[in-house]
């Protein structure tokens, strides 16, 4: 399907370590990445995206967040918030 | 100016010559007053009108009512003016006469402007007068106190016989006796009052605020958890999401945000801290300058080592600490040659050496002759595989002693030694592919003694080697080729092949068949014919190729057009990814390197001994290293096809001679940073190759003075090498530093280098084993500075 095409699509750039996308209670729907870490990351990054998302609003009301980039030392964590999902992508950034 | 009977005049000469008051003339400083008629002052304005002197006073003048005008000269120009002129007759009196009457008028009002000197006024007692009223009575009168009204008297009489008793008075307030007196009291009267209606007023709000605190009682000290477990779809809901509308619009929305994302992190790495990576290249390299190699420990045995040197050098890959060295006698190549058929008096051995024990060897491997080149193989420790002088191959299984190894910490005590089992090289050896079992002998020896393994698989020796067999390395476990020369991927993972090359112009390929488990009895294989019984204690792991070893492939390393031969000393394999026990899987490249040795015949003096140095890439991209003793010739040959047959192979090779060394070469390793980076060690000089590079060696150093012997590249660092000499001495080159000369060296023995051997036991501790001609196996540690790579290198 389209879908899968998608994900596969970024799956397979330069670096990315895994893609979780997450439905809007943060439970992981579709995963590369092994169950518990998965769930792990959903959690926490969902309470975050939610948290980003407020601030935004609280600022200014008539802006929203589009887009959410952690970067760690070691990689890169990447959220594409929307409506009812999100998307996770960890990426590890080639020097 | 305050006189308004004083006017200042100016007096021309014209008008003082007409009224005769010239100056200093009529006229002069106490002689001032001068009187003049009206009339003439009157005339002197008709004729000369304004220009008359007396012009501004003219009115004054004509008002005058005497007849006579004062004018004064005014030597000191009190008014202004050199005269004034006097207005009144009362003011013209005064200033006439005031000078004798001034001290009797004290309060006289006209204000005379005379001169500020004092005057003594003679003494006058006061003239009697008569009192003149100036209403001071009326003052007296009001200040005097009279009565205004009469005063009441009254007269209080009492009966006569009352007096002189004694009375009392009080006093009574009028107030309470009624009607005793009237008054007014006062009252609002309303008419005079005034109404506010309206009102500015100003109000202030204060929060009441009060303190206030309490405290708890925690009764019962209690720890609470809680366990929970995160929320999961099940798989049908999963389903269901993902083929969901949402989803798609979702991802369509979302995934070119992803995408730019993603790819600006390929691009660049934007958090880069340059000025920390540059920090940490100045910490290395601007440190100390003292590269060294420090001793850590030297091995040596006196009853198996004497009288030999080292001939090579492996550590153990798998267990920190044990390093194995093979001896040999060093002869000459004359002698070398000549002692195929002797029998040696002293055995000949394979030492395993541990750290913790420096004074006795672990393990002994036998062997029939002197171990030119060993090599563990890289999937299991416990083989070991040989070339010996006589050219033959042989293999050891010391899996019974590995935990020994391992424990090599707990020094031999009780260990039962098994004596050795001296087995005749010459004896014959099947041609098929034979596993050596160690032997272990009954005979027991003292305990100090280290066990001796006897070789458990030796090849036959029609099909080996002629002369000693001078590299052997394992192929690597992710190919192997079969019969027919076409190289295929190996799936059992591990090292299954072996290659050998030796002077006589030949390089083998050798092929260990999947062994069994060494548990499993080997019964069907017993069938396979076995000369001798193998004593009981001997391991089976090879018995089925004991002694008829036979190689798979064999190279013929002569070109049939200049009858040219090569004799190939070192090969160097470019895919040496040896897994030692990790499951990695390598893409298999295909890629050998065979050195050969080229051996022309025709331009040799001495047939036998001296060789050619030819390097000679096979299809697999072999890298021989040859041995040129005369001619010089180093011939690299680069075959692009698989090996197809044996015969074929000599045909189709693309030969490039290269003759750098002026010896043997003794040394050809690739680098293990490039792949395609080759050094190559002998004689006086060494160089560096690159694959593709064909007009020569990318870097040559100069003739030395000395012989290099040996040579290895570093493992950690990709610009260091390692050269041997035969004085004793390690040349570090460090390629970073400088190109032209070695970056440091030092002595390490007194006789030869024969064997550089590096390795890193841990993230630490780097080693490097040197062996010497006298047969001492120095390992050395490496420092930090060579060790370590710096950033980028």
């Amino acid at each position: 399907a389209e879908v899968e095409e998608t994900l596969k699509r970024i799956q397979a750039h330069k670096g990315v370590i895994a893609t979780i996308v997450v439905n809007g209670e943060g439970i992981p729907i579709r995963t590369t990445l092994d169950n518990s870490t998965t769930v792990q990351y959903a959690g926490l990054l969902h309470q975050l995206t939610m948290k980003a998302r407020s601030t935004v609003r609280d600022i200014d009301p008539q802006n929203e967040l589009t887009f959410l980039r952690i970067r760690s030392k070691k990689h890169e964590i990447m959220v594409a918030p929307d409506k009812e999902y999100l998307l996770i992508v960890i990426q590890n950034p080639c020097e | 100016i305050g006189h308004p009977e004083i006017f200042p005049l100016v007096f021309t000469t014209k008008t003082q010559e007409i009224f005769n008051c010239r100056v200093d003339e009529d006229v002069t400083e106490e002689n001032c007053f001068k009187l003049i008629k009206k009339e003439d002052i009157i005339q002197d304005l008709k004729t000369r009108a304004t220009i008359s002197d007396f012009h501004p006073v003219k009115k004054v003048v004509l008002e005058y009512p005497g007849e006579e005008l004062l004018v004064v000269f005014d030597a000191k120009f009190q008014y202004g003016q050199n005269f004034y002129f006097v207005a009144s007759e009362e003011a013209k009196e005064n200033l006439l006469k005031p000078p004798e009457t001034a001290e009797e008028k004290d309060d006289d009002k006209e204000e005379e402007n005379r001169e500020e000197t004092l005057e003594v006024h003679p003494y006058k007692p006061p003239v009697h007068k008569p009192w003149v009223s100036l209403g001071s009575e009326k003052e007296v009168e009001e200040e005097s106190v009279k009565d205004t009204a009469t005063k009441i008297k009254y007269m209080i009489s009492r009966v006569r016989r009352k007096f002189g008793a004694p009375i009392t008075f009080t006093d009574k307030n009028a107030s309470h006796v009624k009607d005793s007196y009237v008054e007014c009291t006062s009252y609002q009267d309303k008419t005079f009052s005034i109404k506010m209606l309206e009102k500015d007023v100003g109000v202030q709000m204060v929060p009441k605020v009060r303190e206030a605190s309490t405290q708890t009682k925690w009764t019962y000290p209690k720890n609470a958890a809680t366990q929970y477990f995160p929320r999961q779809l099940s798989n049908e809901e999963k389903e269901e999401s993902l083929s969901s509308e949402k989803l798609k619009e979702f991802l369509t929305s979302v995934h070119l945000r992803m995408e730019i994302a993603l790819q600006q992190n390929e691009i660049m790495n934007a958090f880069f801290d340059d000025w920390k990576a540059l920090a940490e290249d100045e910490s290395s390299s601007g440190g100390k300058p003292d590269v060294y190699l420090k001793a850590y420990q030297s091995f040596t045995d006196l009853r198996y080592l004497k009288d030999r040197t080292i001939s090579c050098i492996c550590w153990h890959p798998t267990i920190y600490g044990i390093i194995a060295v093979s001896a040999r006698v060093w002869l000459s190549y004359e002698e070398q040659v000549n002692l195929s058929d002797k029998s040696l008096l002293q055995q000949s051995v394979i030492l395993f050496w541990s750290f913790f024990d420096p004074i006795h060897p672990q393990l002994m491997l036998e062997c029939p002759e002197d171990i030119y080149c060993f090599q563990f193989s890289p999937s299991d420790p416990n083989i070991i595989a040989g070339g010996c002088i006589n050219g033959q191959v042989m293999l050891w299984d010391i899996s019974q002693h590995e935990e020994k190894l391992q424990n090599a910490k707990t020094v031999a005590d009780g260990i039962k030694v098994t004596a050795v089992n001296m087995v005749n090289a010459s004896i014959l050896n099947i041609l098929q592919y034979i596993y050596m079992s160690p032997s272990l002998m009954q005979v027991q020896q003292s305990s100090t003694e280290p066990p001796l393994v006897r070789y458990c698989a030796v090849s036959s020796i029609q099909n080996s080697h002629k002369k000693p067999v001078t590299d052997i390395h394992w192929l690597p476990d992710y190919f192997e080729d079969n019969r027919m020369g076409a190289t295929f991927e190996n799936r059992a993972e591990i090292c299954v092949q072996l290659v050998t090359c030796s002077p006589d112009c030949s390089i083998l390929f050798w092929d260990i068949p999947a062994t069994k488990l060494p548990e499993q009895p080997s019964s069907e294989k017993v069938k396979e014919e076995e000369i001798f019984c193998m004593p009981p204690d001997v391991p089976d792991t090879f018995k089925h190729l004991d002694l008829c070893w036979k190689p798979v492939i064999k190279i013929n390393l002569r070109k049939s057009d200049t009858n040219t031969e090569y004799s190939p000393v070192r090969i160097s394999l470019k895919e040496l990814h040896y897994h030692y026990k990790t499951s990695e899987k390598v893409q298999s490249l295909n890629t050998l390197e065979v050195p050969a040795k080229d051996n022309p015949y025709t331009e040799m003096s001495t047939p036998s001994s001296k060789n050619l140095k030819v390097l000679e890439n096979i299809s697999t991209d072999f890298f021989v290293g040859t041995e040129v003793s005369e001619n010089n010739r180093l011939l690299m040959k680069i075959l692009n096809q698989d090996i197809q047959k044996t015969e074929q192979l000599n045909n189709r090779k693309h030969t490039q001679k290269y003759t750098i060394h002026t010896e043997t070469i003794n040394t050809l390793q690739r680098s293990p940073f490039f792949k395609d980076v080759v050094l190559s060690v002998g004689g006086q000089n060494f160089a560096i190759w690159k694959e593709g590079v064909t007009n020569g060696p990318i870097l040559q150093s100069s003739c030395s003075a000395g012989r290099y012997t040996a040579g290895q590249w570093s493992l950690t660092r990709p610009g260091v090498f390692f050269i041997g000499r035969d004085d004793g001495n390690i040349d570090i080159w460090d390629l970073l530093r400088k190109t032209h000369e070695p970056s440091h060296f030092q002595n390490i023995s007194e006789s030869m280098i024969t064997f550089i051997s590096p390795w890193i036991a841990s993230p630490k501790q780097h080693f490097l084993a040197v062996s010497d001609g006298l047969g001492v196996l120095h390992v050395l540690e490496i420092c930090q500075t060579l060790s370590h790579p710096s950033r980028n290198e």
